[in-house]
């Protein structure tokens, strides 16, 4: 066949590898929100499932409608004041969550009386679903920031928690025992020792803790509450505005993906003493 | 100063309880009595698992003797030997914190001003031969390195009393050989009191005065001292092909091998 020599190297250029990913990546969802787009227009195609051609954008919304009303949000700039309340209460939902945890994690590990009475009720708070908390935290700290932030630190709580508990007790003895001959007292063995030992554990999990903190803040503002990108998703649905709720959920996502590679920095450069996959073993 | 020894195990006796099963005891050491002398450096030799270790956190404090006693420059120990430094067989340097940061680690518990500290640090760094690589984390280290960093991190705080288990047993011969020369170098600048456990009678002749032998566990206890009078000072490597130590080798280890022998068959046993 002529010319099926330069349709190989064409080929070979554009064929998935690790050259093309990023734009292999972007196509899957740009075709996503076109065949999103032609199943739910109610011109496009006759309705080949719902009696009514209005009934699929009904249902699943418009992807034009949905872009167009992110546009609106960030081109108004109303979405700005939403974003920075669910920004606060993530951020604050994580710190005092860690924080908390941190504490109690290093208290029980070096107490083990304490963790011994403690650990049936441990067991059983963490068994709990803690989301269904949130009207409690509603009526106790009523609709604003507040009950958003007690739902997350429920929730990023118990993974630091178990984190630095597990932390201090896979301190290696070898690095304990050397840190009290080298003539470390109890409170610089916590200090140099412990802390350092959990808090690698800690920022192992960070990327789960922060999830969860948003989590919580977005899944109190759905249950109640009057500003918040989850407040704006609840209004929506209220009113069967779904592309709203749809442009909510996709500035969620990307919200969230933002957060997660911030994480990935500042754990970068915290844990420099870690090695990395392909160096050596950890000691 | 007083002619007490640097350090004194007195009929050191430690026995285990199995944690499964609390009536069911082991006992590691029993009656062990061994003398260090100031300046003087001894080498523990014995079967494998015969509780040399365990001899070794007893004299640095970190295990308290069922029975029997320890005594440092006469005085009776309690707690951690203050005296003391220990090196340890297995890597124990934290490893979040660089290799400076770990050479002057002790110094920062002791409050040592911060300056004052990272120039000693720096110091001891190069005379390990490390100088350059105060920035590296532990495992950006290779094990001989990591070994001259735990080395530097121990005689920086200048201890009277140096203890070593086993120290060089994961290094290939060559860095072991090197490591050895070194601490030769080191301890003869300001001979301290060194007590150097290893399973290697080799290693254990070419750098000691003294060779105590140990029996085969459990119930260890010293069967046998001998003077190692080879000349100083030694080039570890070399001092292996003279006739003068293969001599005390024959001996040593004529006493030794019944011991060891004995050992490997209570392994096989179990």
């Amino acid at each position: 066949m002529p010319g099926s020599s330069g349709n190989r190297r064409f080929w070979a250029q554009v064929a998935p590898g690790p050259r093309t990913l990023r734009a292999y990546q972007a196509l899957l969802l740009v075709l996503v929100f076109v065949v999103w787009h032609v199943l739910t227009s109610p011109t496009l195609l006759p309705p080949v499932y719902f009696d009514d051609a209005n009934k699929a954008a009904f249902f699943f919304g418009e992807p034009l409608k949905v872009l167009s009303r992110l546009w609106n949000w960030f081109a108004s700039g109303e979405i700005w004041a939403h974003l920075w309340v669910t920004l606060v209460e993530t951020m604050l939902a994580f710190f005092i969550g860690t924080v908390f945890g941190v504490v109690i994690g290093l208290w029980l590990a070096l107490s083990p009386i304490t963790s011994a009475i403690l650990d049936p009720y441990i067991k059983g708070l963490n068994a709990m679903p803690r989301i269904i908390l949130a009207p409690i935290f509603a009526v106790w700290f009523g609709l604003g920031i507040a009950s958003k932030v007690a739902l997350g630190v429920t929730l990023v709580f118990f993974i630091v928690f178990f984190n630095v508990y597990q932390g201090v007790r896979e301190v290696s003895p070898n690095v304990l025992a050397n840190a009290r001959m080298l003539g470390a007292s109890p409170r610089q063995l916590l200090r140099h020792v412990y802390l350092p030992s959990a808090m690698s554990w800690v920022f192992a999990s960070l990327h789960n803790s922060v999830g969860l903190a948003f989590v919580g803040a977005v899944v109190g503002e759905y249950l109640g509450s009057a500003s918040g990108v989850g407040y704006l998703i609840l209004q929506a649905e209220g009113v069967f505005d779904i592309n709203t709720v749809f442009a909510g959920i996709l500035l969620l996502t990307a919200f969230a993906l933002i957060l997660d590679w911030v994480v990935g920095l500042v754990e970068r450069r915290l844990m420099v003493w870690q090695p990395k996959a392909g160096e050596t073993e950890r000691v | 100063m007083t002619t007490a020894p640097a350090l004194a195990l007195e009929r050191v006796t430690c026995t285990f309880a199995s944690r499964d099963d609390p009536a069911q005891r082991y006992t590691a050491v029993r009656d062990a009595t061994i003398e260090v002398a100031a300046g003087e450096f001894v080498s523990v030799v014995g079967p494998t698992g015969c509780g040399k270790s365990t001899l070794l956190n007893v004299a640095a404090g970190l295990l308290a003797p069922s029975a029997g006693g320890v005594r440092v420059f006469g005085a009776p120990l309690s707690g951690v030997n203050r005296h003391a430094g220990y090196l340890f067989q297995a890597d124990a340097l934290m490893p979040w914190r660089n290799a400076l940061a770990n050479v002057i680690a002790g110094l920062e518990f002791r409050g040592t001003s911060r300056t004052e500290a990272v120039a000693q640090g720096e110091d001891w760094l190069r005379r390990v031969g490390l100088g350059g690589f105060g920035n590296r984390y532990p495992h950006q280290l290779s094990g001989g390195m990591r070994k001259r960093v735990s080395l530097a991190q121990t005689l920086i705080l200048n201890p009277q009393i140096l203890l070593m288990d086993e120290p060089f047993a994961a290094l290939d011969i060559q860095t072991r050989q090197l490591m050895e020369n070194e601490l030769l170098d080191l301890w003869s600048a300001d001979r301290k009191s060194v007590v150097f456990i290893t399973h290697d009678l080799e290693e254990a002749i070419a750098l000691a005065d003294r060779v105590v032998v140990l029996s085969a566990g459990p119930e260890t206890r010293p069967i046998g001292e001998f003077v190692i009078d080879l000349p100083r000072p030694r080039d570890v490597a070399e001092i292996r092909l003279t006739p003068q130590f293969l001599a005390l080798h024959t001996q040593i280890w004529h006493a030794m091998k019944e011991e060891v022998l004995k050992g490997y068959a209570r392994q096989q046993r179990q």
